[in-house]
Formats: C-alpha cells, sequence, structure tokens
C-alpha cells in the first residue's frame, strides 16, 4: 500500500473513530436525562409514596388532603385513556384504512387529509381543550368523564392516525394486489391483510397516543373536571392524575407537594407498565407479518 | 380461433400518465396452452399481464382501452364485477409475496372470502393444491407457523397452491422464477407444464431458454407492440419479423 492510501485509510478510520465518540456520548446522555428525571421524582416522592396512596381516595378535600391517597385520579386516569384511545382507534382505522386503500398514492384527498392531520397534531392540547370545552357545552354536557374522554380522543386523534399511516404507507403495493388478484375486495384486504401486515405499527401508534392522553393535562382541565371521588358513571367528573399534580404541587404546603411527586411517579409508571406490555405483546402481534 | 380461446385481447392500448406502454395489441390465447409472453425489459409484459385481471386499476392515472374478452365477457365492460373476473385467474408474481397468515391461512383465504366456511372442506382445499403446487410434503406438519418463515422458493409455491384454491381457469405467471435458484425454478417449470392439463397458463418471462422449454404459444413484445406471435416452434424456428429474429438471436434485448 503507498503512502497516499495509507494515510487516506488512516483519515477515514479517525472520522469514524470521531462519529462513534458522537453517537455514544448522545446516547450517553439521553439515558441520563432519563435517569436524572426519574430519579428525581422518585427521591421527592419517596417521603409521600406509600400504598395508601394507591388504594384510597383523598381525605380533606383533593387540594388540601393530606391524608388517604389519589386513587380517584389513578381511576379517573385509566378510565379516561382507555375510553380515549378506544375511541380514537375507531376513528383513526376507518381514516388511515380509506387512505392506503381506497386511495392511490397521488390523490389529492389523502394529500389534504394527510396536511389537516398534521395541522390538528400541531394544535395546542390547550386550544383542543378549550374546543371541547365548547362543544361540551353545546351539547349540553357537564364537566364529565364523557366529556374528557371526547376531547383526549380528539387529542390523540391525528397522532394515532399518523403514526399507523406512516406503516401502512410501507405496505408494498405488491401485497395488496396479492390479496385483490385472489378475489378480495378492497375492503378484505384492508381488513383482513392490511391490519395483519400493520399490527406492530398500529400498536405503536395506540401506545403512542395513549401515553400523550393520559400525560396531558390542559385538554381536561375543563372537560373532565376534578373530584375526590371514584367515577361511577361517564356522567360523573373524574380526577385525572396530571391534574393531581398541577393542583398538589401549587398548594403552599409542603406535605402536599410531596404527595404531587408520589402522583407523578405513579404516573410514570403507569406509563411504563403500559410500555411494558406493549413490548411483551409485540412478539405475538409480530409473527406473522411478511418482510 | 376464438371458440377455444378463454381469453382474447382486441385492440388493447394502455396509457400510464401520457405514456403509451401497450399500442394496440390483439392476441388470442389458446386454452389448457402454456402461452409464455417475451420481450425486453420495459416492452409492456407486465401491463399486459395486469390487464389481463384488471389490476391495472389500482394505479392512479391508467387508461385502458380497448378490450379483453374473458369467456366472451369483456373485462373492462362498466357492469363487469370485478373480483369475479379475479377470481377466475391465479396469479404468480415476480417475487412472491405470502400473506402476513399461517401457511394454511394463505391457502384458505380465497375460497374463505368467497364464503366457503365449512372446516372439513377447507381442509381438503388446503392440502388438495398444496400437493398439486407440490408443496404439502415439506409443509404438512408445520401449517400453522407463519408463512414469511419459508424459503422463497416455497413461497412461491405457495402462492402458487393460494391462487390454485379459488379454483380459477387461468394462472397468470410474471417471470414466476425470477426471484428463484435453479432448482426452485426448475421445480415450478415443472409444476406449470403440469398443471396445463387443467388450466390456460399465461407466463411472462425473459429467459428465452425457459420460453422454450415450456411454451407452447409464444407472444413477442417490443416497445409496446405486438410484434409477432405464434405456436412456439414456429416462432423459435422461423420468426417472420426482423425484430423477433433480433431478438431471439440476442442481438436487441
Ligand atoms: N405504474 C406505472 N406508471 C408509469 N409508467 C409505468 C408504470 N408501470 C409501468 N410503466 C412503464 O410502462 C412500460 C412497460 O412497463 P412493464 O412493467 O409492463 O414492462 P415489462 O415488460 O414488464 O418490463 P420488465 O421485463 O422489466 O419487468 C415501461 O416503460 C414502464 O416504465
Ligand atoms: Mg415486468
Amino acid at each position: 500500500m503507498n503512502a497516499l492510501a495509507a494515510n487516506h485509510l488512516g483519515r477515514r478510520k479517525r472520522t469514524d473513530l470521531v462519529f462513534r465518540v458522537l453517537a455514544a456520548a448522545s446516547a450517553v446522555m439521553v439515558l441520563l436525562a432519563l435517569l436524572l428525571i426519574l430519579g428525581t421524582i422518585l427521591w421527592k416522592s419517596v417521603p409521600a409514596l406509600s400504598l395508601s396512596m394507591l388504594t384510597r381516595t383523598p381525605k380533606g378535600g383533593f387540594y388540601l388532603g393530606r391524608e388517604g391517597g389519589i386513587l380517584n385520579a389513578i381511576v379517573g386516569s385509566v378510565y379516561l385513556a382507555l375510553g380515549a384511545t378506544a375511541l380514537a382507534l375507531l376513528l383513526s382505522l376507518p381514516v388511515v384504512l380509506y387512505l392506503n386503500v381506497y386511495k392511490g398514492r397521488t390523490s389529492k384527498t389523502a394529500v389534504w387529509t394527510r396536511f389537516f392531520l398534521d395541522v390538528l397534531w400541531g394544535v395546542p392540547s390547550i386550544v383542543i381543550g378549550a374546543f371541547g370545552f365548547v362543544i361540551m357545552l353545546a351539547l349540553g354536557l357537564r364537566a364529565s368523564l364523557l366529556a374528557g374522554i371526547l376531547t383526549v380522543a380528539l387529542l390523540e386523534f391525528p397522532i394515532m392516525s399518523r403514526a399507523i399511516d406512516e406503516v401502512m404507507r410501507l405496505v408494498p403495493r405488491e401485497l395488496k394486489d396479492a390479496s385483490a388478484s385472489l378475489g378480495a375486495t378492497r375492503f378484505e384486504t384492508a381488513v383482513k391483510v392490511l391490519v395483519r401486515q400493520t399490527a406492530p405499527g398500529i400498536l405503536t401508534g395506540v401506545l403512542l397516543a395513549m401515553g400523550r392522553g393520559i400525560g396531558d393535562a390542559a385538554s381536561v382541565l375543563f372537560t373532565a373536571g376534578f373530584t375526590d371521588r371514584v367515577p361511577g358513571s361517564l356522567a360523573d367528573p373524574a380526577a385525572t392524575l396530571p391534574l393531581a399534580i398541577f393542583f398538589q404541587l401549587g398548594t403552599p404546603f409542603p406535605e402536599v407537594q410531596e404527595r404531587a411527586y408520589a402522583s407523578a411517579a405513579i404516573l410514570t409508571l403507569i406509563i411504563l407498565v403500559i410500555s411494558l406490555a406493549a413490548r411483551a405483546m409485540n412478539r405475538k402481534v409480530n409473527r406473522h407479518v411478511v418482510k | 380461433m376464438n371458440g377455444d380461446s378463454p381469453i382474447s385481447i382486441r385492440n388493447l392500448s394502455v396509457l400510464y400518465g401520457d405514456h403509451l406502454a401497450l399500442k394496440d395489441v390483439s392476441l388470442d390465447i389458446p386454452a389448457k396452452r402454456i402461452t409464455s409472453i417475451i420481450g425486453p425489459s420495459g416492452c409492456g409484459k407486465t401491463t399486459l399481464l395486469k390487464s389481463l385481471n384488471r389490476l391495472l386499476d389500482t394505479d392512479d392515472g391508467v387508461r385502458v382501452r380497448g378490450q379483453v374478452l374473458l369467456d366472451g365477457e369483456d373485462i373492462y365492460a362498466p357492469r363487469t364485477e370485478v373480483t369475479r373476473i379475479r377470481r377466475k385467474m391465479g396469479l404468480l408474481s415476480q417475487r412472491p409475496q405470502v400473506l402476513p397468515m399461517s401457511i394454511y391461512d394463505n391457502v384458505a383465504y380465497g375460497p374463505r372470502i368467497h364464503g366457503l366456511r365449512s372446516r372439513k372442506e377447507l381442509n381438503e382445499r388446503v392440502e388438495r393444491y398444496l400437493r398439486l403446487a407440490g408443496l404439502w410434503d415439506e409443509v404438512e406438519g408445520r401449517l400453522r407457523e407463519p408463512a414469511s418463515l419459508l424459503s422463497v422458493g416455497q413461497q412461491q409455491r405457495l402462492c402458487l397452491a393460494r391462487g390454485l384454491a379459488v379454483e380459477p381457469e387461468i394462472i397468470l405467471g410474471d417471470e414466476p422464477t425470477s426471484a428463484l435458484d435453479p432448482q426452485s425454478s426448475q421445480n415450478v417449470e415443472r409444476r406449470l407444464l403440469e398443471l396445463k392439463r387443467d388450466y390456460t397458463v399465461i407466463v411472462v418471462t425473459h429467459i428465452l431458454r425457459q420460453a422454450r422449454r415450456i411454451a407452447d404459444h409464444i407472444a413477442f413484445l417490443y416497445l409496446g407492440e405486438l410484434v409477432e406471435q405464434g405456436p412456439a416452434a414456429e416462432v423459435f424456428a422461423a420468426p417472420k419479423d426482423p425484430r423477433t429474429r433480433a431478438y431471439l438471436t440476442g442481438e436487441i434485448s
């Protein structure tokens, strides 16, 4: 090997090394940030964290209560997230299947629909909340679990649709053609082939949206209300964890503020459980996917 | 000739946007024979094949003029039910496309869509067509496994079984062996030769040797034009058109 080539190789190796170090450093930074957040919350919540936080409703009002737990907000958040996510999925799937099975790649309708979904995704949740509030009043509803579910579903819908849409667009045309050439209608191809092929992506989209929904405070502020009871029906107001954190942290009492961190820890834990469940499920839904 | 010709193509032109991919093609496909569509890359072979089961419909901006008569019925007539047309043909694509489900479900997919519910009949059908496609012995014990785990050659035979399971009259193949190793290719070729007893077979290929081995009838396309067609022996022995001769001798490819 002549000197020039050796020199060149040396430079390429050095460049490679620099990028390896940079990549490793950014990975470490992400991990550190995550650990720092989790660590802080856990550490701050230790004084207040107890089993009764999980199993009891607040005593002495949700603002000032220093006793009992936040079962009201846990159950409220879970109900709300499940309801809103189910509703958003019910809205998203038809839209996405329509875009990907009934509309061609260059269809104007499809291009505009995707654009509107992107815009909707960018609308701040407080604005969605305000909109939900207006609709709620127009429908003659009170702040309630139902109004909260409707509003959060609207928040989740664009996230879920676009996330699912991105994976459905990757489905090769030949796969749809294979189904069509067996005499399947577009609807059958959509439901039997596309949904299965993209099952892992659908799962990811659903969880992404659910994570956003369960953690959002602004959209439920006016629509779901807050209460120290566990909601018994769709018409009851429902407490939620993000609002619990908001109210508790806003009090002037250190003991109540500690409870805010406990609520935050619980919320984080719920999201962690959702992610882990998704991982476990992913194996199963991945099984038949054609690579 | 129309009497024993399940498909006749009449003055068919296909436009992608304003690119004329097929120019005024007329062709009668003989029944229970293997017809090979040959021609250089980009000459419109796939387009011609897809026009036969209306898969072109799924493209944007495609215009089709002329007629394709399937058992005397114009498949492009506005009243024609496209799923019924497609059911009459099994398609093998260039790269096998298995459906995201088990081996069993791949074969049962078509029959189920067309309303077959009985477990027993489904089992029978799956077995019969997996045997016909020469795959049964290899997959008998693993019918519940994902089809995507099969080798590419096995996947192509699975696609064949899947196409046969809707009990079509015609088998369409778009270079069905191009993604396969020599052994698997030979296997698929052998299947096609067996199948022509009961089915009309149309295969696109740009491997001339393959066309010589399996074709009874040849259609040569060049730049979207049907330049020559006729019994394979005649076309190979004495091509009438200079372009066909040039293609057969490898001067154009
Ligand atoms: N969806 C499409 N949109 C626009 N042009 C297309 C489309 N599909 C095919 N074409 C064009 O039409 C012509 C014929 O294409 P076709 O796929 O039928 O050729 P082919 O003979 O099958 O080629 P190959 O042997 O490479 O598969 C080509 O010029 C191709 O670029
Ligand atoms: Mg082709």
